[in-house]
């Protein structure tokens, strides 16, 4: 079965979307990522999804789901290269994505990342 | 709106809904569909997350059934329809189903809600026993 590969960059886990996935492909990411944060400890999780052309309902639960579980094994969850399009389309679906941060790159990603690894009490 | 005389229906495709790949497959055959009439990419992606939110409701709740896409021409505006179906246990109550956050599958409960949101035209048929129906239709 195939799966989303998952790097590790020092403390945090960096996943790139590049696929259109099917339900079940979106799970196993999500059990896939709690493991691994668990597995090296990770403080941080960055997910990047510029190439995904829409976020559903179901796309944007698993986005939700990761950051919870991410915040509950104490790593911070940041989505980064949303598409304009697809941002558009996810306020008019009624999702608004609460709890899950957000940043336009990868690069400004790291660095909110990294800023609260830093600094955990500025990020409330 | 009442389907007009004037609008003329082509380039009807059949899809089958039966699996997860199936919901991909879907999405893909729906922005093909609305890149060849000329959307915009805000309306493509309009159009594609609505039908996937459908056709996953038409495999969780319908188990199973298929969708019919097709471009639409009237006069100078250009359209596409997607008419999902499904045998299943069909929808209770359609005013609880179609409100934001209502769920009897433990989804968010914004499937239908927001499909109809995403597009222009939505009718729905269903009653218990009976499967759904539901047909949405987006303008450029």
């Amino acid at each position: 079965m195939d799966r989303i590969p998952i790097l590790k960059m020092g403390p945090f886990l960096l996943v790139t979307i590049q696929v259109d996935m099917h339900d079940q492909l979106a799970m196993q990411l999500q059990d896939d990522l709690t493991s691994r944060i668990v597995a090296v400890r990770a403080r941080g999780v960055l997910i990047d999804i510029s190439s995904l052309e829409i976020v559903d309902s179901f796309i944007g639960r698993m986005i939700s789901n990761i950051a919870g579980m991410a915040r509950v094994l104490d790593a911070e969850t940041v989505v980064v290269g949303m598409q304009p399009a697809v941002a558009i389309t996810l306020v008019e679906l009624g999702l608004s994505l609460e709890g899950v941060r957000t940043a336009l790159n990868v690069d400004k990603g790291m660095l909110l990342l990294q800023r609260s690894l830093e600094d955990p009490e500025a990020e409330q | 709106m009442p389907p007009s005389a004037s609008i003329s229906v082509a380039n009807r495709a059949l899809l089958p809904i039966r699996t997860q790949e199936d919901i991909v497959r879907v999405r893909q055959a729906t922005r093909e569909h609305a890149i060849a009439h000329g959307f915009s990419l805000v309306d493509q992606t309009k159009l594609v997350t609505a039908a996937s939110e459908l056709a996953r409701n038409t495999l969780d709740y319908g188990h199973g059934g298929d969708v019919e896409i097709a471009r639409l021409v009237d006069g100078v505006r250009k359209g596409l329809r997607l008419i999902f179906s499904d045998q299943g246990p069909g929808i209770e109550d359609l005013d609880k189903a179609l409100t934001d956050g209502y769920s009897t599958g433990g989804g968010l409960g914004l499937g239908l809600s927001g499909a109809r949101r995403l597009s222009n035209e939505f009718t729905i048929d269903s009653a218990p026993g009976k499967g759904t129906r539901i047909m949405i239709a987006r303008w450029r």
